[in-house]
């Protein structure tokens, strides 16, 4: 990615990140985590991420956070508006921070810097090798492609099987918990 | 080309900015909002991992993975929490943490 775009989508992440805190109005709060999300999907596809890029548009822009607008327009918060903030946890959030960003630096100026390693037709050829000769995936590297999607299915569906069938009994589990707890307070 | 350490500064931005979030605003949607804020600056740091240390000349698939579990059990917390939060309107009529202080001593 060239650096420019990778500057215009911090810019783009960390402004909404920012704003998030600074509206007062929850659902402009709403708006600009969708705009920050939308900068770190640009970054997820710079890595070459492109399917992580994606589901992050599609399941947090998209599903999570029309479920956090229609929650917010559910409940009525006309008293956020004139509501005065108190001085001590905004003076212990900027302390916290503070000292978060120190040790943050800190340990990056420690860190061996890596640049990007290439993913061009030599690399990715020779990456082909270990999959089986005629199947998709062999066949796009060869090309020169990056399979993403492909390799992201492979992996999850042979090394991590047993956590992707776990995972599904979580959703389950909380899909009865939620409707569980909507029933509750009809009652 | 940006290098592994602007990506893990950016990471770092962001997961400050969720925890002032937390500690600073007192309703609790917003602090939620944070939360998957942090979850994703954690997300960004795990993908340019998997991208900047390979394996075997493709990028580490294993990092992109746990950044799919780790959005599919924030998609669940969020529905769980935001139903949880609908409950504690309808009981107690707000969802400010400062009037929400029924265990404190």
């Amino acid at each position: 990615m060239p650096f420019y775009l990778f500057w215009l989508f911090t810019t783009v992440m960390l402004i909404g990140g920012v704003s998030v805190i600074a509206f007062r109005n929850p659902v402009s709060s709403a708006l600009s985590v969708v705009t920050c999300f939308v900068g770190l999907a640009g970054l997820f596809i710079g890595l070459s991420a492109f399917f992580v890029g994606v589901i992050q548009i599609l399941v947090y822009t998209g599903a999570v956070m029309v479920l956090f607008l229609f929650i917010i327009m559910l409940l009525d918060l006309k008293d956020e508006e004139h509501r005065t903030n108190k001085i001590a946890p905004i003076a212990t959030g900027l302390v916290l921070i503070g000292i978060f960003l120190i040790q943050l630096f800190s340990v990056i100026a420690d860190t061996p810097n890596a640049e990007s390693p290439p993913l061009d037709q030599a690399t990715l050829s020779a990456a082909a090798d270990s999959y089986p000769q005629d199947s998709k995936i062999a066949t796009e590297l060869k090309e020169g492609h990056l399979p993403d999607v492909h390799l992201i299915g492979h992996t999850l569906f042979t090394q991590y099987n047993l956590h992707l069938q776990i995972l599904g009994v979580l959703l389950l589990v909380a899909t009865i918990g939620v409707v569980s707890l909507s029933k509750r307070q009809t009652e | 080309m940006a290098s592994l350490n602007n990506y893990l500064l950016a990471s770092g931005l962001l997961f400050a900015i969720g925890l002032a979030g937390v500690v600073i605003r007192r309703n609790i949607i917003i602090v939620f909002m944070c939360l998957e804020l942090m979850l994703s600056a954690a997300n960004l740091s795990l993908v340019a991992f998997s991208r900047f240390h390979p394996v075997n000349g493709l990028p580490d698939y294993s990092g992109q993975m746990l950044v799919f579990f780790v959005i599919t059990v924030a998609a669940a917390e969020v529905a769980v929490g935001l139903a949880i939060i609908v409950a504690l309107y309808r009981a107690r009529q707000t969802i400010h943490t400062d009037e929400l202080d029924t265990l404190k001593g």
